[in-house]
């Protein structure tokens, strides 16, 4: 890969760590709220998958968002601002931490049912492929997805019905706190692509260059051939499964700690060849990213309350279809739903 | 309709032949929207198990395959969680899905893509992209399905907001309902009855025909006692109210067509000339549409009630295979008539002097 366009995913990846570690922080002080899964150590996995995905492709993920909301180029202010529930996050304050969410980037959500996300997002490949357009749907699954139901009903459609899809799933060897191994009777989950006739691929996921490969590859693949694949990322999170989980119940600080050393960032930093002062220049810069983004979610508004119920539809038709609703409707819809004006649109 | 259009309509000179209407089947009407708005917008295409060349589980789909090719009349596996979310996600896309569900008892491996996907993407999001998507799919009981298909939970949808959901009892609203539904930026679930399928009616032909979603009507007028029901169970309330005008009772019968908008504006008005309400409807009552009618009546119609408000359902229990046990099951016109009988207060045997 060109050295100057790694270098740019070398900082992507760095914003991605300092955001998280920052979010954790806000989190801590209550500035942020919910359920909040952080990535770090997953930061190579998530860049560079994104690399080759063009701007007309789709991306669709799990709840394990932050990461790949700014990596598919949304401000980590509109990130920031989200997760602190502000008029100016990327969902308006309505989602939060898991439903982080970029239409305009055709970045069509953070989903937080596990495996939910599936039939979606094969929803949006057969979209393309009903229109003809030669795009693809990248989607991102837990390794603890692959259990469910939708996975097997989702590449089963993709199968018989040539979508152009790149199922991605991110092995981080836990579920919560459940392995692969307990959880999956065949774990090593890209074999499973071969029930589907389809291809999968397993890759280190801690390493940058050979994840944009693979990745390339089945995305060429998909749009040129509709030809649907499984991508397995072997990778890690360092952190628990949400800020509420330590992450130590189920995993041995030396398994950790072995994981560490292959952090993809620094292992990135040495292959570009960076000196102590550059890695710590980039940090810095990240830092006063991240730092200006809370200070803008800070300055953001909350949404006002008698917006409550906007966006809950979305037909222009809504008010009116809903205004005979009124009499009788219990306490306090009325004043939100009916009166509110807020059925349809801002 | 608008206001407007109704102005503009009869500011118009009546100058050419208004559309007529044709008397086919409620399976037929449906039909008929399918096809129109698959004529109308390249963006729709119908997604179920069995919809081709098997033409449908209850034919309701059958000659479309032929006229729009598998690409529109799109046959899927025995897979309703994926399809079903397939088309949420193909909706977000820009594609106006209609999906059938063989019958409504299969929706519940899908449910998850309904209820934490079709119905909370606009709003998760923030308003930012939706999921027109239309599932429609029959309810209803009485042909001895027993248990695991003979259910009417479909209040259970109408419990969620970022749902629409529209019941239609007669011909004309299906297809109406359906073709609105169609049109609609927001999730439907255009719940039909197996039944019902078979009753004919008049159905206009005017392909800008819809049925507004959100507006109930009144099918029956009457000054006695307003019965409120939806899908089958208006069939039933005609009936009864057609037996209780022998005894010269005078029921209204409103037809809610919509249960998410539901309107109850008309059912308000209705109770307000009645001073009694019965509320019927094919599937369990507790927990169901007609705890949620007899709790806004409550409020609404508090000063106008002269008794309280009567409800009828299926009883209580799975349904059985038995025919005796299935009647005894089913809020047959039997049950309807003896409880709009409690509701006005009056025995048989004390004549039926009302005035």
């Amino acid at each position: 890969m060109d050295e100057g366009r790694l270098r740019e995913l070398y900082e992507m990846m760095v914003l991605i760590r300092v955001f998280e570690e920052e979010t954790e922080r806000q989190y801590k002080k209550a500035r942020i709220g919910g359920y909040c899964h952080l990535a770090s150590g997953q930061e190579a996995a998530t860049v560079g998958v994104l690399e080759p995905l063009s701007d007309d492709d789709v991306l669709f993920t799990s709840y394990r968002d932050h990461g790949f909301a700014l990596a598919r180029g949304v401000s980590p202010e509109a990130v920031m601002a989200e997760l602190f529930g502000r008029c100016d996050g990327c969902a308006r304050g309505r989602g939060g931490s898991m439903h982080l969410a970029d239409p305009d980037r055709n970045y069509l959500g953070g989903w937080g049912i596990v495996g939910g996300q599936l039939p979606l997002a094969t929803g949006a490949a057969f979209a393309l492929a009903q229109r003809d357009e030669p795009h693809a749907v990248l989607v991102e699954l837990g390794e603890g997805a692959v259990n469910m139901g939708a996975w097997h009903e989702s590449l089963n459609l993709a199968g018989i019905w040539e979508l152009p899809i790149v199922y991605l799933v991110m092995n981080n060897v836990y579920g919560m706190g459940t392995s692969v191994d307990k959880a999956s009777a065949e774990p090593e989950v890209f074999r499973r692509a071969a029930a589907y006739r389809m291809r999968g691929e397993r890759v280190d996921g801690q390493d940058l260059e050979g994840i944009v490969g693979a990745a390339d590859e089945l995305l060429r693949e998909a749009r040129d051939e509709r030809r649907p694949s499984v991508l397995e990322l072997m990778t890690y999170r360092f952190r628990g499964h949400s800020v509420a989980d330590a992450g130590k119940a189920y995993r041995s600080e030396d398994e950790i700690a072995g994981w560490k050393e292959r952090d993809p960032i620094p292992t990135l930093a040495a292959r570009l060849g960076l000196s102590d002062d550059e890695v710590a220049e980039v940090e810095r810069q990240m830092v006063e990213r991240v730092d200006e983004a809370v200070r803008f979610a800070e300055d953001s508004e909350f949404p006002p309350v008698d917006g409550l119920a906007r966006h809950v539809y979305g037909d222009p038709d809504s008010p009116r279809q809903f205004e005979r609703m009124a009499p009788g409707s219990p306490f306090g819809e009325r004043e939100l739903v009916l009166e509110g004006g807020g059925l349809g649109h801002d | 309709m608008t206001d407007t259009a109704t102005e503009q309509r009869t500011a118009e000179p009546e100058q050419q032949e208004p559309a007529r209407d044709a008397v086919i089947t409620y399976r037929e009407a449906l039909r008929e929207a399918m096809r129109e708005e698959l004529e109308r917008d390249e963006r729709v295409f119908l997604v179920g198990e069995e919809i081709g060349v098997f033409e449908g589980s209850y034919k309701v789909t059958a000659g479309l395959f032929d006229r729009f090719g598998p690409k529109r009349v799109r046959e899927a596996p025995i897979s309703e969680e994926g399809f079903t979310g397939l088309a949420v996600g193909a909706a977000m896309m820009g594609l106006r899905p209609v999906v059938e569900i063989m019958t409504l008892n299969f929706i519940l491996v899908a449910i998850d893509q309904v209820i934490n996907h079709a119905a909370k993407v606009r709003y998760m999001f923030g308003g930012e992209v939706g999921a027109p998507i239309v599932i429609r799919t029959p309810n209803g009981a009485g042909n001895q399905l027993t248990a695991q298909h003979s259910q009417s939970f479909e209040q259970w949808f109408a419990h969620v907001p970022g749902m629409k959901v529209v019941a239609p009892a007669t011909p004309a609203d299906a297809k109406g309902l359906l073709k609105a539904a169609i049109r609609d930026d927001d999730p439907v679930l255009v719940v039909e009855n197996l039944v019902a399928y078979k009753l004919k009616g008049e159905v206009p032909t005017d392909p800008d025909f819809t049925v507004p979603i959100g507006q109930a009507q009144v099918l029956r007028e009457g000054s006695d006692l307003t019965i409120v029901a939806h899908s089958y169970a208006t069939q039933r309330a005609l009936s009864v109210a057609e037996r209780l005008a022998e005894d010269e009772i005078s029921a209204e019968v409103v037809d809610l067509r919509s249960l998410r908008p539901l309107d109850m504006e008309t059912v308000a008005k209705s109770v307000a000339k009645t001073n009694r309400a019965l509320c019927v409807e094919e599937g369990w009552p507790s927990y169901g549409t007609t705890a949620e009618l007899a709790a806004r009546i409550g409020e609404a119609s508090f000063d106008d009630l002269d008794a309280p408000v009567g409800r009828v359902g299926m009883a209580e229990v799975p349904m059985p295979y038995s025919k005796p046990l299935e009647n005894a099951a089913l809020p047959h016109e039997d049950k309807v008539h003896a409880a709009a009988l409690a509701t006005l207060g009056e025995r048989p045997e004390g004549g039926w002097q009302r005035k």
